[in-house]
């Protein structure tokens, strides 16, 4: 059987790897930055509170993936748990590190600007330091949902959801006849993803980043 | 609900620092040492001062965007220090060099901020921000869209201004507004300001660094030295005749004469009557007018009355009767807002010694010349020499009363 038969017998199966393979990416890529920014909003402000969560979330980067999802498996079993925390956890460091220069990066006199004409704390990150930190704080999003693309091929070592089972049984059946059409239909899959979501990227910065400040 | 516009707007309040101080943490050598001082309602008081000399951290006090260490803020009498400060700033105009205007919004946006958080209601907020962007001699149509990077450096300010005015509060804050702009720019967005503040009467402080700018739009300016402390807080012309000390005739600096030029505008000189024709007027009736009038010249006005060209006996002969050909442009106009020193040097560039003055749409008014300029001046300064020489005179008594009380007092001490 070659590549394009294997893709045509196979192609309901793909299709509901390469969903939820996305589906999983998208929902911890929410979480990892609804947390990095609430992160960077708490650490910004002061020095040790930003070098700490740099540094914390790129320690988390450093253990190899299947080593945290094997250390997740005792704590919360097989599956999907596993698999979102560890995506989560993975996906931070850009978010937090690209927030935290974001906020900085604002001018200090349109904050002075906005405490002057009024502004409470809330309403001055709200209306003015988030929308301008935002460009920088997107990119990060975005090189955050390219790792967690590669990485979620792990999960499947744990029975999580996505492409990486179609690799994995490639790589678990080596010599077999489809083998190698497993092993390259998911990596094609997870390429063509990445660059989907990537698309999707330019629209929402097209469509969330005024025009007022876009490059 | 009634729109605010200039005919009703809020006019200002009085401020009253008492005891003014802030210390830094961490600097031992307050910032802003004891600094009392009383602002009229209606009035532009101007801080002036060396760079590091406490400017800013005394006026970032009045809306507590720098809590004091120590001392009262009243603001229309009503005591600010410990109200809540997001409330206080919303009665308080703030504007800020390089106008602080936030690049992700619109002008629009941007002026609409304050009322919006105030809760007025949406149309009220449009009608609003149309009608102070005409205010700051920005037309709506064109601006209303724009964002920022849009705008020149001149337009960002008239825009920030705007968005101080925004709420219609009745005390405004400028922390050097016009510093980051060229100087000819800087000369009409202060005009501007001039001619506001005629419309408004709000109470406005205002820092800048550079004394002729205090001189021209201030009513009293406060040159402030080190830690705040005042050097002297009086009007401009008293400073100029009467500099208390050798800091504060340091910072009038050189040619004090001069710039009393700048406290005098066109409409306090008198401005004499010209002979005009317009365009659409016959060429008969031109030559009857040059031949009837008393001068050897006079001021052809285009369609609109404005000021288009002086015309000469002889010049219409020369050029054979063409109004196309004949005479010299008018190459330069003042209006009556302009100062004595606008004044002065358009008269000095026009090769005949004279320059026409124009209305608001740049319709003609009438003329100024050297002999009504020099006049002027020599006047002013006569009356400024007898103001000062009152005022010693005044002071003196003063002191020699304090020195008499003192001794009575001291005696008195004595026999106790
Ligand atoms: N946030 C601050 N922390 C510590 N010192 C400050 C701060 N802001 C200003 N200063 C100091 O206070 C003094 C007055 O500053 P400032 O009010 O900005 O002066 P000006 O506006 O007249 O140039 C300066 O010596 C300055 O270094
Ligand atoms: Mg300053």
């Amino acid at each position: 059987m070659n590549f394009w038969e294997y893709l045509s017998n196979r192609h309901q199966q793909l299709l509901t790897d390469a969903y939820q393979h996305a589906s999983a990416v998208f929902q911890c890529m929410v979480a990892a930055t609804v947390i990095g920014v609430l992160i960077g909003i708490v650490a910004y402000r002061t020095e040790w509170g930003a070098s700490l969560a740099t540094t914390a979330t790129s320690t988390i980067l450093t253990i190899p993936s299947l080593a945290m999802i094997g250390l997740l498996i005792p704590i919360v079993g097989l599956g999907v748990p596993p698999t979102v925390i560890a995506l989560t956890l993975y996906g931070l460091l850009p978010i937090v590190r690209n927030s935290i220069v974001g906020l900085r990066g604002v001018d200090p006199s349109l904050v002075d600007a906005a405490t002057g004409i009024g502004m409470s704390r809330l309403m001055r990150l709200v209306r003015v330091e988030l929308p301008l930190a935002w460009p920088p704080i997107l990119t990060g999003i975005r090189v955050s949902t390219q790792m967690l693309m590669g990485i979620a091929a792990i999960a499947a070592y744990a029975s999580g959801p996505g492409l990486g089972n179609e690799i994995f049984r490639g790589i678990g059946s080596l010599g077999s006849k489809n083998a190698l059409n497993q092993v390259l239909a998911g990596t094609l899959g997870i390429i063509i993803l990445a660059l989907l979501f990537d698309a999707a990227y330019v629209l929402i910065g097209r469509l969330t980043i005024s025009r007022g400040i876009r490059a | 609900m009634p729109e605010p516009s200039a005919g009703h707007a809020t006019t200002g309040a009085t401020i009253e620092l008492d005891a003014l101080t802030k210390v830094y943490p961490g600097s031992s050598a307050p910032a802003v040492d004891n600094v009392s001082m009383e602002i009229k309602a209606g009035e532009i008081v101007i801080f002036v001062g060396p760079s590091g000399c406490g400017k800013s951290t005394t006026l970032k006090m009045i809306n507590r965007l720098i809590e004091p260490t120590g001392g009262r803020i009243r603001i229309g009498g009503e005591d600010v220090t410990d109200m809540d400060p997001v409330k206080l700033r919303r009665k308080v105009g703030y504007a800020i060099q390089s106008a602080g205007l936030f690049p992700h919004m619109t002008v629009a946006q941007n002026i609409a901020l304050v009322p919006k958080m105030t809760g007025w209601p949406k149309a009220r907020i449009k009608a609003r921000v149309e009608e102070l962007l005409d205010l700051v001699g920005l037309d709506p149509g064109e601006f209303h869209g724009r964002y920022p990077r849009q705008l020149s450096g001149g337009q960002q300010q008239r825009v920030g201004v705007a968005r101080a005015l925004s709420a219609d509060p009745p005390v405004l804050l400028m922390d050097e507004p016009f510093g980051a702009v060229d100087p000819i720019t800087r000369d009409h967005l202060q005009d501007e300001l001039i001619r506001l503040q005629h419309e408004l009467h709000k109470t406005i402080v205002f820092v800048t660094h550079d004394f002729d700018e205090a001189i021209k739009i201030g009513d009293r300016i406060a040159v402030l030295r080190e830690h705040s402390h005042i050097a002297q807080f009086d009007t401009p012309e008293a400073i100029l005749t009467n500099p208390a000390d050798d800091f504060v005739s340091g910072f009038v600096g050189a040619g004090a004469a001069l710039k009393r030029l700048n406290l005098t505008r066109v409409r306090d000189v008198e401005i004499t009557d010209y002979p005009t024709v317009t365009l659409d007027d016959p060429l008969q009736e031109i030559f009857n007018r040059l031949r009837g009038s008393g001068t050897n010249e006079i001021l052809l006005l285009d369609k609109r009355g404005r000021p288009y060209k002086w015309l000469r006996r002889g010049d219409l002969m020369r050029a054979r009767g063409s109004l196309a050909r004949a005479g010299t442009l008018v190459s330069d106009t003042v209006t009556r807002d302009a100062t004595l020193r606008d004044a002065l040097e358009a008269v000095l560039t026009d090769n005949a010694g004279r320059v026409a003055v124009t209305g608001r749409r740049g319709e003609y008014e009438g003329v100024v010349d050297m002999e009504t300029l020099i006049n002027s001046v020599h006047e002013l300064l006569e009356a400024d020499r007898l103001d000062a020489l009152e005022h010693q005179h005044e002071l003196q008594e003063l002191r020699s009363a304090q020195t008499h009380a003192e001794q009575e007092g001291a005696e008195g001490g004595s026999k106790a």
